[in-house]
């Protein structure tokens, strides 16, 4: 039985190419319709030059059958919000129809509607009644809810006290215990501690499998995407590129459509940019081994080499130059400096003149997905030329992509910033 | 049994064919009436957040409610009573001030709040669908109870001054009613108006202000000159400020009929399309928001 029949769903967007929309360029719109109107009386109304039309969605079709669970994947912009929003009925399509059966739920963001003022325990009436919930049946799940959030000695405290974290739990918590058909998610995952996501993806587990529920789930998270759905679909530029039943193919060619561009891979100094009395970077760069500027996605097992040139104003002997390198969720991997293979001080060599510094980037030991490098300038114990995390440094990007290894056994990522070929023997 | 289960279906509706909701561009709810009763307790959920927030870290709390009406009837008394020495019609004046200051605060106030509401609410309409109704609706819930406090306020009054209402006082609630026809009317026009254009969002402070003083607010509606009387009452704060005079001062104020015949119509167009408009406009609200 379907629960979710999607047919030729289009939405459109006009975008205008002003700061804001005011009434003043409604009326001066408007006007300048009635003038052409007046003037060219049997033409065609055409949309106004400044108005460009843009289509979050096209010709999208698809069915879902009760009690699947699916994952929508594309990257940023390729409509995948859109749908959701038209699916909970947020916003209206340009075109199309959707047929659902059953009861929606939708949970674009916890904690919509949580009011800082109000205690946990008024929020969890409040915030369910938004979400649709009965008052009686906000009664009977209330111990569920305050249990699965953890928050129950601060039920009488207001929300505005709460960390964000605690927040966050009481708002899932309200949202997992929902009583509906079909479950629309969008990244909820993607906040709270690890401990809580596991929670959360365990529950979400148990909705689907044993109560039978429809889930409909967004994310950029792959590992959570195999975890959970048996079913991918992939949308780019507002029309569907594939859909499967084989999630882990399914996620392996969502991985590999990663556009070239989107990866930078050279930082130049413009000019005047960290000007400093000890070293100014002038290149920043990540380079194949045939000297090339790197593009497109790695193997594990390919190489690759960062570059860092600059001009050396005053020798330091605590001058540390290198970079961090951090995961799609802003992860530290690791950290290193050009200082870090030298055991005594004297030993270090001072930089001197204008320097290109070359480093190996250990790819076989990072996981799968979108890697930041950021700039790491420091006069060790002193001042931060250029620091990670900081204002904004030079960062590059660049995407590691699957398979893992060689091993039948190890096709699904698993969690975790690094991927290890541990070496085992027979003790 | 066959006429229950005929009622259920038209309550909750019997599904298009094998789906419970079909989602199509354009197509105006027909069942957006079964929708609101569907989310009926949001209404109050809405309005109970807004009352008990308004309140929380104040000394005072909710007698903040009282001490505003009573300043603003002190402040009309003394301006229209004394200083311009209006007539009063052997009422006393602060309860002929007060007893249409409460109608006109009660309109100026759901008036105020039902065209924020949408944009107030702007979170919670890009994330959770919901008719947007629900939003200006509970506004004027939370509304109704600051008036049920004022008009706790004028009973008090009333004991003071020795002051007998009349027994059409039990007809209050009917101009209560016209009231929130008219605030709610020309609320939803501004409210969904104002997601689009925010312009309007600075107009409606001028139109409270304005209305208090076209309004027999400060006054008595028969200083009026007979002939304009009729093109008078269309602003529909006319007949129900009048009406309330009528009903707490009872038969020393006659109540002009044709007058308030016209403000009743006048509300009830505006509510009529104000409700339309805003439907029509609904859809598109997270888009602008």
């Amino acid at each position: 039985m379907q629960a979710v029949k999607i047919e030729n769903l289009a939405k459109k967007y006009l975008i205008r190419h002003q700061m804001n929309w005011r009434l003043y360029d409604a009326l001066g719109d408007w006007f300048a319709r009635i003038g052409r109107r007046i003037r060219h009386p049997f033409i065609e109304r055409s949309i106004p030059r400044n108005i460009e039309e843009f289509w979050a969605l096209k010709n999208l079709s698809f069915g879902v059958e009760k009690g699947e669970r699916v994952a929508i994947v594309g990257h940023n912009g390729a409509g995948k919000s859109t749908l959701l929003k038209i699916l909970s009925r947020i916003t209206a399509p340009t075109e199309g129809r959707i047929s659902l059966k059953g009861r929606v739920a939708s949970l674009l963001e916890v904690g919509t509607g949580f009011h800082p003022e109000l205690t946990g325990r008024e929020n969890i009436y409040l915030n369910a009644a938004i979400l649709g919930m009965r008052r009686h049946e906000i009664k009977k799940n209330f111990d569920a809810i305050v249990d699965f959030s953890g928050v129950e000695k601060f039920l009488d405290t207001p929300i505005k006290r709460y960390s964000s974290g605690m927040s966050v739990r009481l708002a899932f918590a309200i949202a997992a215990h929902l009583t509906s058909e079909i479950l629309i998610v969008d990244e909820v995952l993607a906040v709270g501690d690890l401990e809580f996501q596991k929670k959360c993806m365990g529950k979400m587990d148990e909705i689907s499998h044993s109560e039978g529920r429809t889930i409909l789930f967004v994310s950029h998270n792959m590992g959570a995407v195999l975890q959970l759905c048996s079913r991918i679909i992939c949308l780019e530029h507002g029309q569907m590129v594939f859909d499967t039943y084989d999630v882990v193919d399914g996620a392996n060619r969502y991985m590999s459509l990663a556009k070239v561009d989107e990866y930078i891979s050279e930082w130049v100094n413009p000019g005047g940019k960290y000007e400093n009395d000890y070293f100014k970077p002038l290149r920043f760069g990540l380079y194949r081994p045939d000297g090339s500027k790197n593009s497109g996605a790695l193997r594990r097992s390919d190489e690759l080499f960062v570059e860092i040139e600059g001009v050396v104003k005053k020798p330091n002997k605590a001058l540390c130059v290198g970079y961090c390198m951090k995961d799609q969720a802003g992860n530290v991997i690791y950290w290193t400096y050009q200082s870090d293979q030298v055991k005594c001080p004297n030993e270090i060599p001072t930089l001197e003149g204008h320097v290109c510094l070359r480093s190996r980037v250990p790819l076989e030991i990072l996981n799968l997905g979108k890697k930041n490098l950021e700039l790491a300038i420091r006069i060790y114990n002193g001042e931060w030329i250029a620091a990670p995390g900081g204002s904004k440094p030079p960062a590059l990007t660049f995407m590691v992509e699957g398979p893992v290894n060689d091993s039948p056994y190890w096709v699904i990522p698993r969690t975790g910033t690094n991927a290890i070929n541990g070496t085992w023997k027979l003790a | 049994m066959k006429v229950r289960s005929t009622l259920r279906k038209v309550i909750m509706g019997d599904g298009h064919g094998e789906f419970d909701i079909v989602i199509e561009p354009n197509k105006t709810t027909v069942d957006y009436f079964r929708e609101l009763i569907k989310f009926r307790e949001l209404f109050f959920f809405l309005a109970w957040r807004d009352i008990i927030v308004r309140y929380k870290q104040t000394v005072v709390g909710v007698a903040w409610s009282l001490i505003r009406p009573f300043l603003s009837m002190i402040v009309f008394t003394v301006v229209f009573g004394k200083i311009a020495k209006l007539p009063s019609e052997g009422v006393p004046y602060p309860i002929l001030v007060f007893s249409a200051l409460i109608p006109w605060q009660y309109f100026a106030n759901a008036l105020q709040r039902t065209a924020g509401s949408v944009l107030g609410g702007g979170g919670m309409i890009n994330k959770i669908y919901f008719p947007r109704l629900v939003l200006p609706i509970s506004a004027v819930i939370v509304n109704a109870v600051d008036t049920l406090i004022s008009f706790a306020l004028l009973c008090l009054l009333m004991l003071i001054y020795g002051f007998m209402p009349s027994p059409l006082i039990i007809l209050l609630p009917f101009f209560v009613m016209v009231a929130t026809l008219a605030a709610m009317g020309v609320g939803f026009w501004f409210a969904a108006i104002g997601v689009r254009y925010r312009d309007f969002n600075h107009i409606v402070p001028f139109i409270v202000q304005f209305g208090l003083y076209a309004s027999p607010v400060g006054f008595s509606s028969s200083i009026i000159p007979e002939r304009w009387r009729l093109i008078y009452s269309l602003n529909p704060m006319v007949g129900v400020i009048d009406g309330f005079r009528w009903c707490i001062q009872g038969t020393s104020v006659s109540l002009y009929i044709p007058g308030f015949i016209i403000s009743l119509i006048a509300s009830s167009v505006i509510f009529y399309y104000g409700q339309k408009f805003f439907r029509k406009m609904e859809r598109s609200f997270a888009d602008y928001i």
